[in-house]
Protein backbone atom coordinates (compact mmCIF):
# COMPACT_ATOMS: atom_id res chain seq x y z
CA UNK A 1 0.00 0.00 0.00
CA UNK A 2 0.70 3.64 -0.49
CA UNK A 3 0.85 5.74 2.72
CA UNK A 4 1.01 9.61 1.70
CA UNK A 5 2.85 11.44 4.89
CA UNK A 6 2.48 15.10 5.51
CA UNK A 7 5.63 16.71 7.19
CA UNK A 8 5.39 19.95 9.41
CA UNK A 9 8.37 21.82 11.08
CA UNK A 10 11.73 20.30 10.89
CA UNK A 11 10.28 17.00 9.87
CA UNK A 12 9.48 19.09 6.51
CA UNK A 13 12.77 20.57 6.20
CA UNK A 14 14.38 16.62 6.55
CA UNK A 15 12.37 15.09 3.81
CA UNK A 16 13.16 18.06 1.41
CA UNK A 17 9.25 18.33 1.19
CA UNK A 18 5.83 18.13 2.42
CA UNK A 19 4.51 15.23 1.51
CA UNK A 20 5.80 12.41 1.31
CA UNK A 21 4.46 9.08 -1.13
CA UNK A 22 5.73 5.48 0.46
CA UNK A 23 5.18 2.02 -0.36
CA UNK A 24 4.81 -0.07 3.13
CA UNK A 25 3.15 -3.75 3.31
CA UNK A 26 -0.04 -3.63 4.15
CA UNK A 27 -0.88 -4.19 8.02
CA UNK A 28 1.97 -1.96 8.66
CA UNK A 29 2.22 -0.33 12.09
CA UNK A 30 3.56 3.41 13.15
CA UNK A 31 6.36 1.53 14.19
CA UNK A 32 6.88 -0.27 11.09
CA UNK A 33 6.69 3.51 9.43
CA UNK A 34 9.01 4.98 12.05
CA UNK A 35 11.71 2.00 11.08
CA UNK A 36 11.76 2.93 6.88
CA UNK A 37 11.28 6.95 8.00
CA UNK A 38 14.81 6.22 9.90
CA UNK A 39 16.37 4.09 7.47
CA UNK A 40 16.04 6.53 4.73
CA UNK A 41 16.06 9.85 6.84
CA UNK A 42 18.95 9.48 9.40
CA UNK A 43 18.11 12.76 10.52
CA UNK A 44 14.58 12.31 12.29
CA UNK A 45 17.44 9.93 14.78
CA UNK A 46 18.65 13.37 16.08
CA UNK A 47 15.48 14.36 16.65
CA UNK A 48 14.40 14.92 20.64
CA UNK A 49 11.43 13.04 19.71
CA UNK A 50 9.28 11.70 16.98
CA UNK A 51 5.00 11.40 16.96
CA UNK A 52 3.00 10.16 14.59
CA UNK A 53 -0.96 11.99 14.09
CA UNK A 54 -3.47 10.00 12.10
CA UNK A 55 -6.55 11.40 11.16
CA UNK A 56 -5.70 14.55 13.42
CA UNK A 57 -5.20 12.70 16.62
CA UNK A 58 -2.08 11.26 18.18
CA UNK A 59 -1.51 7.44 17.81
CA UNK A 60 1.08 5.13 19.58
CA UNK A 61 3.58 2.80 17.85
CA UNK A 62 1.09 -0.20 17.60
CA UNK A 63 -1.38 1.95 15.51
CA UNK A 64 -2.63 -0.12 11.86
CA UNK A 65 -1.61 2.17 9.10
CA UNK A 66 -4.29 2.39 6.10
CA UNK A 67 -3.91 3.82 2.58
CA UNK A 68 -6.97 5.83 2.87
CA UNK A 69 -5.67 8.08 6.22
CA UNK A 70 -4.64 11.16 6.87
CA UNK A 71 -0.77 10.44 8.38
CA UNK A 72 1.50 13.55 9.80
CA UNK A 73 4.73 13.23 11.25
CA UNK A 74 5.00 15.57 14.13
CA UNK A 75 8.83 16.55 15.71
CA UNK A 76 8.74 17.89 18.82
CA UNK A 77 6.16 20.73 19.04
CA UNK A 78 6.89 24.22 20.01
CA UNK A 79 3.73 26.60 20.36
CA UNK A 80 3.49 29.62 22.92
CA UNK B 1 -18.92 25.25 22.81
CA UNK B 2 -20.10 28.40 24.01
CA UNK B 3 -17.49 28.72 26.01
CA UNK B 4 -14.47 27.72 24.45
CA UNK B 5 -13.27 30.10 21.85
CA UNK B 6 -10.35 28.86 19.65
CA UNK B 7 -8.26 30.78 17.28
CA UNK B 8 -5.35 30.43 14.47
CA UNK B 9 -5.20 33.65 12.93
CA UNK B 10 -2.14 34.88 10.57
CA UNK B 11 -3.08 38.66 11.56
CA UNK B 12 -1.89 40.48 14.63
CA UNK B 13 -3.34 38.89 18.18
CA UNK B 14 -5.39 41.53 20.33
CA UNK B 15 -5.69 40.14 23.57
CA UNK B 16 -8.82 42.05 24.37
CA UNK B 17 -10.73 39.67 22.21
CA UNK B 18 -9.70 36.71 24.16
CA UNK B 19 -10.30 39.07 27.45
CA UNK B 20 -13.93 40.10 26.56
CA UNK B 21 -14.72 36.45 25.58
CA UNK B 22 -14.00 35.33 28.66
CA UNK B 23 -15.41 38.38 30.64
CA UNK B 24 -18.76 36.80 32.51
CA UNK B 25 -20.63 37.60 35.50
CA UNK B 26 -20.48 35.00 37.48
CA UNK B 27 -16.48 35.23 37.42
CA UNK B 28 -14.11 37.90 39.48
CA UNK B 29 -10.77 36.51 38.56
CA UNK B 30 -9.29 36.05 34.88
CA UNK B 31 -5.86 35.77 33.82
CA UNK B 32 -4.58 35.99 30.24
CA UNK B 33 -1.53 34.99 29.77
CA UNK B 34 0.23 37.12 26.66
CA UNK B 35 3.63 35.22 24.70
CA UNK B 36 5.85 37.09 22.84
CA UNK B 37 8.54 37.18 20.37
CA UNK B 38 11.61 37.86 22.57
CA UNK B 39 15.35 39.58 21.71
CA UNK B 40 17.54 36.78 22.87
CA UNK B 41 17.41 33.58 23.19
CA UNK B 42 21.06 32.22 24.86
CA UNK B 43 22.61 35.37 24.56
CA UNK B 44 21.80 34.90 20.64
CA UNK B 45 19.84 37.86 18.68
CA UNK B 46 16.58 36.65 17.11
CA UNK B 47 15.35 38.68 14.26
CA UNK B 48 11.58 37.24 14.13
CA UNK B 49 9.62 34.11 15.23
CA UNK B 50 8.03 32.11 12.70
CA UNK B 51 5.54 29.48 13.43
CA UNK B 52 3.56 26.59 11.71
CA UNK B 53 0.69 25.12 12.50
CA UNK B 54 -0.54 21.82 11.56
CA UNK B 55 -4.38 23.57 12.39
CA UNK B 56 -7.27 20.97 12.38
CA UNK B 57 -5.37 19.48 14.96
CA UNK B 58 -4.14 21.84 16.56
CA UNK B 59 -7.53 23.33 16.91
CA UNK B 60 -8.86 20.19 18.27
CA UNK B 61 -5.95 19.67 20.62
CA UNK B 62 -6.18 23.14 21.97
CA UNK B 63 -10.03 22.65 22.65
CA UNK B 64 -9.26 19.44 24.43
CA UNK B 65 -7.01 21.56 26.89
CA UNK B 66 -10.06 23.87 27.14
CA UNK B 67 -12.14 21.30 28.15
CA UNK B 68 -9.42 19.66 30.64
CA UNK B 69 -9.77 22.98 32.44
CA UNK B 70 -12.78 23.52 32.84
CA UNK B 71 -12.77 19.70 34.83
CA UNK B 72 -9.52 20.58 36.46
CA UNK B 73 -10.30 23.98 37.73
CA UNK B 74 -13.32 25.89 38.50
CA UNK B 75 -13.28 27.82 35.04
CA UNK B 76 -16.42 29.09 33.07
CA UNK B 77 -14.90 30.44 30.11
CA UNK B 78 -11.53 29.89 28.35
CA UNK B 79 -10.07 31.61 25.53
CA UNK B 80 -7.06 30.25 23.19
CA UNK B 81 -5.30 32.21 19.89
CA UNK B 82 -2.53 31.35 18.50
CA UNK B 83 -0.40 33.50 16.00
CA UNK B 84 1.09 31.89 12.92
CA UNK B 85 3.17 32.88 10.11
CA UNK B 86 5.97 35.36 10.88
CA UNK B 87 5.95 37.35 14.05
CA UNK B 88 8.26 40.47 14.70
CA UNK B 89 9.62 41.08 18.03
CA UNK B 90 7.50 42.06 20.76
CA UNK B 91 4.18 40.87 18.41
CA UNK B 92 1.60 38.26 20.55
CA UNK B 93 2.44 35.03 19.46
CA UNK B 94 -0.02 33.23 21.84
CA UNK B 95 -3.03 34.35 24.29
CA UNK B 96 -4.66 32.35 26.57
CA UNK B 97 -7.50 33.71 29.05
CA UNK B 98 -9.03 32.17 31.87
CA UNK B 99 -11.90 33.46 34.05
CA UNK B 100 -12.88 31.68 37.42
CA UNK B 101 -14.89 32.66 40.36
CA UNK B 102 -11.91 33.50 41.92
CA UNK B 103 -8.02 34.41 41.57
CA UNK B 104 -6.36 31.43 42.51
CA UNK B 105 -7.73 28.84 40.43
CA UNK B 106 -7.33 31.50 37.39
CA UNK B 107 -3.72 31.59 37.56
CA UNK B 108 -3.31 28.29 38.06
CA UNK B 109 -5.66 27.36 35.30
CA UNK B 110 -4.37 29.92 32.68
CA UNK B 111 -0.76 28.17 33.90
CA UNK B 112 -1.64 24.95 33.33
CA UNK B 113 -3.21 25.28 30.10
CA UNK B 114 -0.01 27.62 28.16
CA UNK B 115 2.15 24.93 29.57
CA UNK B 116 0.10 21.83 27.95
CA UNK B 117 -0.15 23.98 24.84
CA UNK B 118 3.89 23.49 24.72
CA UNK B 119 3.57 19.75 24.88
CA UNK B 120 0.63 19.05 23.41
CA UNK B 121 -0.60 21.19 20.18
CA UNK B 122 0.93 21.02 16.50
CA UNK B 123 2.63 23.86 16.18
CA UNK B 124 6.36 24.51 15.35
CA UNK B 125 8.43 27.79 16.25
CA UNK B 126 11.34 28.65 14.19
CA UNK B 127 13.55 31.57 15.25
CA UNK B 128 15.49 33.24 12.48
CA UNK B 129 19.06 34.72 13.14
CA UNK B 130 21.19 36.84 11.47
CA UNK B 131 23.54 33.58 10.51
CA UNK B 132 21.04 30.94 10.38
CA UNK B 133 17.31 29.74 11.91
CA UNK B 134 16.53 26.63 14.10
CA UNK B 135 13.63 25.37 14.54
CA UNK B 136 13.04 25.56 18.83
CA UNK B 137 13.47 22.35 20.77
CA UNK B 138 13.40 20.04 17.51
CA UNK B 139 16.87 18.42 18.85
CA UNK B 140 17.93 17.57 22.59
Amino acid sequence: MILKLTAFGIAKDILGKRVLEIEMERNSKISDLKTVLLHQYPDFSKLANLTFAVDEAYQDDGFLLSANQEIVIIPPVAGG
Amino acid sequence: MKNINIKISDKPLNPADANDFVTNEECGGIVTFIGTARKFTKGKEVLRLEFEAYEPMAIKEMTKISKQIMELFPAKKVAIHHRVGPVGLKEIAVVIAVACPHRKAAFEACEFAIDTLKQTVPIWKKEIFEDGEIWVAAHP
